[in-house]
């Protein structure tokens, strides 16, 4: 797998560069999943500001749920879950496309082209998925405040001043580029791992059913694992 | 000129090819014959560098392609054409950019001039005003002249097709051998055909060479393969259930 990769970079500093490909690919990666970003986002601020005021009540510190619930959204809940959505969402039918054309010897077909399938399928995953997922995460984080923001105004009486003027004063640039370190790379390894299951796909439709679940609970399970170790380091 | 000498290739612990040897003049055409799962796809992908054998050599044109890396493969790859068996078109394009995707990929010609070349060769397979449907939409044999197209408009030396017949109705099999026959005419290309289309073919062929337990066992002329008193032989191209060969 990690061979799948160091390919892939190589083979992405040589021309031609297939500019096209990279934007149909963050069309089908980022844009395409915008609107379940944008679901999820505003929910997951709705609820978090719930739980949170709950909790915070119970210290006397609910004027602090505006900078809590963002550095939440910002630090975890926004790379993690957004990732989380884009696996689902395009990951899987990456892995599931890559697989058909394997299957069906249209790799085959590229390659017989003299044409290098890493440059058609995928360098341009790879670096439509590191673009776009960080701006999904931005989206994510955005919206999720202002679902705090409704409910916090509208639900539990917290004053607008006091949630964002607690944003302001306690989210620092670093707490953002956490948030955004986490988010690349969790952008290169969704496309890494969907891209590999999906060209070395087994035989047959079973075949890429298969990789399609592999693809979905390897990506899963390591965005967790890499989260608590980004964490950890980056706190440090 | 295609010459495979001594070609050994196994996956995991299932030895496919066990000492393939086989030779195709320039201009000739073969037809590969040989039972189902027997490994003749995987030797036409050999033949091309689609895989690499474990042992033997694979001469075009007098250039070994296991050891040929880089540039030198890529060149070699282009002279070369292949029709795969499900035809192998990309899905998310039409019919004409299945066609055009060479010529936009690897030359630089006009888009102009690419209209003219892929629209002529789909008229030479006969598939004027198909041009903007989708692979999913098109018949079985649809989509064989498709590949074909998408193959000859590159031009190339060699030509390899795996069963470009299976599967379609007797006429439109036999429309297709005759399309193969007339490119194969005005463009002088040496070809390797698998085909299951005993005795059909014979006419239509040069040469006739048999896989059989990961070796070619026969190779000569039509004639001399119908005629063949090798009892494997015979049964293969006669059909019969009775022989050496075990059905499974
Ligand atoms: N990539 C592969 N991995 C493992 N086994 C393969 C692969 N390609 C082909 N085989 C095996 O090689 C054998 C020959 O396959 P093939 O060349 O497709 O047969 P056919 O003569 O029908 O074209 C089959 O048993 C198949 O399972
Ligand atoms: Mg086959």
């Amino acid at each position: 797998m990690v061979c799948f990769l160091a390919t892939a970079f190589f083979w992405a500093v040589f021309p031609p560069y297939l500019l096209r490909r990279i934007v149909k690919q963050i069309n089908f990666i980022g844009v395409k999943t915008t609107l379940v970003i944008v679901l999820t986002g505003t929910f997951t601020g709705m609820v978090l500001a719930l739980q949170t005021y709950y909790a915070l009540v119970k210290f006397g510190a609910e004027t602090s749920l505006g900078p809590v619930l963002a550095l939440s959204l910002i630090r975890e809940l926004g790379p993690v879950l957004s990732a989380l959505m884009v696996t689902g969402r395009a990951g899987s039918a990456l892995t599931a496309e890559i697989g058909i054309m394997r299957i069906s010897e249209q790799i085959d077909a590229l390659d017989a082209m003299a044409l290098n399938p890493y440059k058609y399928l995928v360098i341009p995953n790879l670096l439509a998925g590191i673009i776009s997922i960080p701006l999904l995460n931005a989206i994510f984080v955005v919206v999720g405040v202002w679902g705090g923001y409704a409910v916090a105004v509208g639900l539990t009486g917290v004053s607008s001043g006091t949630y964002f003027g607690g944003i302001r004063d306690f989210v620092s640039a670093k707490d953002i580029l956490v948030g955004l370190y986490k988010s690349l790379s969790f952008g290169m390894l969704i496309t890494w791992i969907s891209c590999y299951k999906g060209y070395f796909t087994g035989y047959g439709a079973e075949g890429v059913s298969k990789a399609t679940t592999q693809a979905v609970v390897l990506s899963s399970v390591t965005i967790l694992i890499w989260d608590y170790f980004m964490t950890s380091i980056l706190l440090t | 000129m295609i010459e495979v000498v001594d070609l050994y290739k196994s996956f995991k612990n299932h030895e496919v090819l066990r000492g393939v040897n086989l030779k195709v003049e320039e201009g000739q055409t073969l037809a590969l014959i040989g039972g189902s799962g027997k490994g003749k796809s995987v030797l036409l992908k050999l033949i091309i560098g689609l895989t690499k054998p474990d042992r033997g050599k694979i001469l075009i044109n007098n250039q070994d392609i296991s050891k040929l890396r880089g540039k030198l493969l890529k060149q070699l790859k282009e002279r070369c054409g292949f029709v795969f068996q499900g035809g192998a078109l990309f899905d998310s394009l039409t019919v004409f950019d299945n066609v055009a995707f060479p010529l936009r990929e690897k030359t630089r010609m006009k888009e102009s001039q690419i209209l003219d070349t892929a629209l002529s060769e789909l008229a030479r397979v006969g598939l004027s005003g198909a041009e903007n449907k989708y692979p999913s939409e098109i018949s079985g044999g649809m989509k064989k002249r498709v590949a074909l197209a998408r193959c000859l408009v590159m031009k190339p030396e060699i030509v390899l097709f795996d069963e470009p017949t299976t599967g379609l109705d007797p006429l439109t099999g036999k429309a297709i051998h005759k399309l193969i026959r007339d490119c194969q005419k005005s463009l002088h290309f040496t070809a390797i055909m698998v085909t299951h289309e005993i005795p059909a073919i014979f006419p239509l062929v040069d040469r006739v060479a048999m896989l059989y337990n990961g070796k070619i066992i026969a190779s000569g002329t039509p004639a001399e393969i119908e005629t063949s008193q090798d009892p494997v032989i015979h049964q293969f191209v006669h059909g019969e259930l009775e022989g050496p060969i075990s059905i499974q």
